[in-house]
């Protein structure tokens, strides 16, 4: 579903991303860790064309996303992004920040993007605050609209880029939830996360990465009881005591 | 004061007006409406260019805003009035070139006060918006622009008050204002500049001072009421 080949990225003289060639399966749930700074967060963006690639292809659907007069809006269309700092439209309301993009880009009619947003924030446990504006929402709400918002546009992939990094601990769970039954509806998914639990429960496979590779590939079972890597295992090590 | 009110009430209001052209009061507020009508969405558009990634509109509109705030709006006058009919052949009149310099002004201003709201916004918006797949212009269109007007406000109201007084300039080049009018009447009756410039202070203050009431009570209704109505407003009156 998605496929990258040989991508390389450069802050100036920075190599932020290193010779990645790797694929995402349809239906996988796919978890991206590691250090800060490490170019997950550069990787996952690279997805959506958030960020330039300097060398390389990336393959969505057959469709290479980088290439030059690719149409990068229908493409985003196709891939929901969900950010670490929600990003939510604060002039609109809850509903509204579901509906915009689906009736602008006439997707849908009003009424039908109205109810399928409905539906929606119903699945997230948000229909009760479709009329509120997103400061009078609680960061974990604030998140799960997010996901709603995303989810609007009916996409086929999701990503998601440290989505419970900006969340008081308690409202992490309900975050949590909302992309385990995702995850458990089939969607195809990447995430990058610290998560480790979410990782090793709902994770198809696990990438770890440092200083811009890809440093391991492993299903959830043996990347937390075998890393391979010296890296990994630190990681893992410092994740424990925390 | 109220004889000399009750003398030339007329005149001051509208100038020679039926028989020559309108002046006074009533120019000082017709063309300081139609500078903010037009200045309105040109500077938004201006303000836009200025944000835009494409060299080809940020730069003349970055150096179009440096030579204009670097130049006092008198010698801007002076020039569009005196010069530019020597070298076009034009002649404009002075309500029209007063009208022109006005908007350019204005719209520069306004762009500054756009462009510096469109930078103050959280990248994440534009980029969430971005993300859905929203164009550029759908993107700041419905997520930019209706935060960054509501912003703001306070600095537009500002502008547009400083544009009413900024009329009084048509002085200058014989354009007859109401500021023209009131040194008229104080040729005419000459003894009494006191109270003759006391009533033209008192003129400019009521209009100002009501525009930011005005624009006071229409900011206190977009905060009880979150900025969804605000984005409407804004668009209406950018129109």
């Amino acid at each position: 579903m998605i496929v990258l080949d040989k991508v390389n990225k450069y802050y100036g003289d920075y190599h932020a991303l290193v010779d990645i060639s790797e694929r995402v399966d349809q239906n996988e749930v796919l978890v991206v860790c590691g250090p800060s700074g490490s170019g997950k967060s550069t990787l996952i963006r690279t997805l959506n064309r958030l960020e330039e690639i300097d060398a390389g292809r990336i393959e969505v659907d057959g469709r290479d996303i980088h290439a030059k007069g690719a149409d990068v809006n229908a493409l985003r269309a196709g891939i929901g992004f969900v950010f670490q700092h929600f990003n939510l439209f604060p002039h609109l309301t809850v509903l509204e920040n579901c509906t915009l993009a689906p009736v602008r880009l006439g997707r849908a009619s009003k009424g039908e993007a109205r109810a399928y947003a409905m539906q929606l924030l119903e699945q997230v446990g948000l229909a009760h605050k479709a009329g509120a504006y997103p400061d009078a929402l609680s960061g974990g709400q604030q998140q799960r609209v997010a996901i709603a918002r995303a989810l609007a546009m009916r996409p086929p992939i999701m990503l998601f880029d440290e989505p419970t990094s900006a969340l008081d601990p308690e409202m992490v769970g309900e975050v949590l939830q909302v992309m385990r039954a995702l995850a458990s509806q089939g969607m195809t998914m990447v995430c990058v996360t610290h998560e480790m639990g979410f990782a090793r429960d709902v994770a198809d496979r696990i990438w770890f990465m440092s200083e811009g590779k890809i440093l391991e590939k492993a299903t959830p079972q043996d990347f937390f009881a075998n890393p391979q890597h010296p890296r990994a295992r630190q990681f893992l090590a410092d994740r424990r005591r925390d | 004061m109220l004889e000399l009110i009750d003398t030339y009430w007329l005149y001051f209001l509208v100038g020679q007006y039926p028989e020559g052209p309108l002046g006074g009061l009533a120019l000082t507020i017709v063309l300081s409406g139609a500078a903010l009508l037009l200045a309105m969405p040109l500077g938004l558009l201006l303000g836009v260019a200025r944000v835009s990634p494409w060299r080809a509109l940020n730069v003349p509109v970055a150096v179009l805003v440096h030579v204009v705030r670097a130049v006092p709006l008198l010698l801007v006058l002076f020039w569009a009035y005196f010069f530019l009919p020597a070298v076009t052949g034009v002649k404009t009149s002075q309500a029209a070139t007063m009208l022109i310099v006005l908007v350019l002004f204005d719209s520069i201003y306004l762009a500054e006060i756009v462009a510096a709201g469109i930078r103050a916004l959280p990248k994440g918006q534009f980029e969430s918006a971005r993300s859905l797949g929203l164009g550029y212009g759908a993107a700041l269109r419905h997520v930019v622009l209706p935060q960054t007007l509501r912003h703001g406000l306070p600095s537009i109201v500002n502008q547009l008050v400083s544009t009413i007084k900024a009329t009084s300039l048509g002085y200058i080049i014989g354009l007859s204002e109401v500021s023209f009018i009131a040194t008229q009447i104080n040729t005419l009756v000459f003894t009494r500049a006191v109270e003759v410039y006391l009533v033209l202070a008192l003129t400019y203050f009521i209009l100002c001072f009501g525009l930011s009431r005005l624009a006071f009570l229409l900011e206190r209704r977009l905060q009880r009421r979150p900025a969804a109505q605000a984005a409407g407003i804004m668009k209406a009156s950018v129109r």
